[in-house]
């Protein structure tokens, strides 16, 4: 098995370290590697299935696939992306199997460029956030991005809530830059066109 | 630059990943284009609420609780493997023959 490459010059990332240890077996080193990444693979699980018990599933299912195939890992992406990756495939899998009725695809590309249009120009009262409690918020976003198709809110949410960059994410669901740039246009302004009716400045709301 | 094409390269704009003469461009019709302006603003907030939002925090009973079952599975995966794998003769050491 060949070692994990560093770019030259490069001292080993604390990452890598432990991603060889784990690849010789060291369940320790591994165990770090879960503790690192666990709450973001949990998050983008429950994002794209929108169910707490598959979220669940798809963060233990895929961590132990990921220890399973660490001699492929060639090193080439971050360990985190590689990993990502896994669990976006588990997600769809456990999406599929729940509505075995629909397509899920992360190919889908379901609709034109009109869907995504700004209907409603409205301003936003400063602050939007604080109009609501947090358990408000959270259910507020929640339904919202659950009302965009898998493949709009899988980039939307490694893009824009883990913070990948565009070509990582990419590699992870192993699409275009392009489709990746459309994709996560199209699920901005869908999501912004939907939170308009919470966010919306009110009659009256003289804040600047 | 008509607000289509503006939409088009909203993206880029946001995450301010383009060239500065297509930025100086988007930003001198954002300063007459109030439903531009408005659409940019609104979906900049989008991003930001939803990053700070805490959306799907995993709680710390459940997270123990998916270490110790991620844990146990690899654990039972490795000795699967050792049991499995033939015995190791040093480098160097021939196997005796029986």
């Amino acid at each position: 098995m060949e070692a994990i490459e560093n770019k030259v010059g490069e001292p080993p990332s604390e990452e890598s370290i432990l991603v060889e240890a784990a690849r010789s077996g060291d369940i320790g080193a591994f165990e770090s590697l879960v503790r690192r990444y666990d709450r973001n693979v949990f998050r983008i699980a429950q994002h794209i299935t929108q169910n707490r018990e598959d979220a669940e599933d798809v963060v233990q299912d895929a961590f132990l696939k990921a220890y399973q195939n660490l001699g492929q890992f060639q090193g080439q992406s971050k360990f985190y992306t590689w990993l990502v990756r896994i669990a976006v495939n588990e997600a769809l899998m456990r999406l599929r199997r729940r509505r075995p009725e629909r397509t899920v695809s992360i190919d889908e590309d379901v609709k034109t460029e009109e869907d995504s249009m700004p209907r409603e120009i409205a301003d936003w009262t400063p602050n939007p956030e604080q109009l609501y409690t947090q358990s408000e918020l959270k259910d507020i976003l929640g339904k919202t991005i659950q009302g965009l198709p898998p493949s709009f809110r899988t980039v939307f949410v490694l893009r824009d809530v883990e913070g990948l960059s565009t070509e990582e994410t990419a590699a992870a669901l192993e699409l275009s830059v392009p489709a990746v740039k459309s994709r996560l246009l199209r699920a901005r302004l869908q999501l912004r066109e939907r939170l308009n009716k919470y966010f919306k400045r009110r009659d009256g709301d003289t804040r600047p | 630059m008509k607000c289509s094409d503006f939409l088009k390269e909203l993206t880029d704009y946001l995450d301010d990943t383009m060239d500065s003469q297509t930025k100086a461009e988007l930003e001198e019709h954002l300063q007459w284009c109030h439903n531009c302006y408005v659409v940019c603003n609104t979906t900049k907030s989008t991003i930001e609420i939803y990053r700070g939002s805490k959306l799907y925090e995993l709680p710390d009973e459940l997270r123990s609780r998916i270490h110790s079952a991620i844990i146990a599975k690899c654990q039972c995966h490795k000795n699967g493997k050792e049991s499995a794998a033939p015995e190791q003769v040093p480098l160097g050491q021939e196997k005796p023959s029986k």
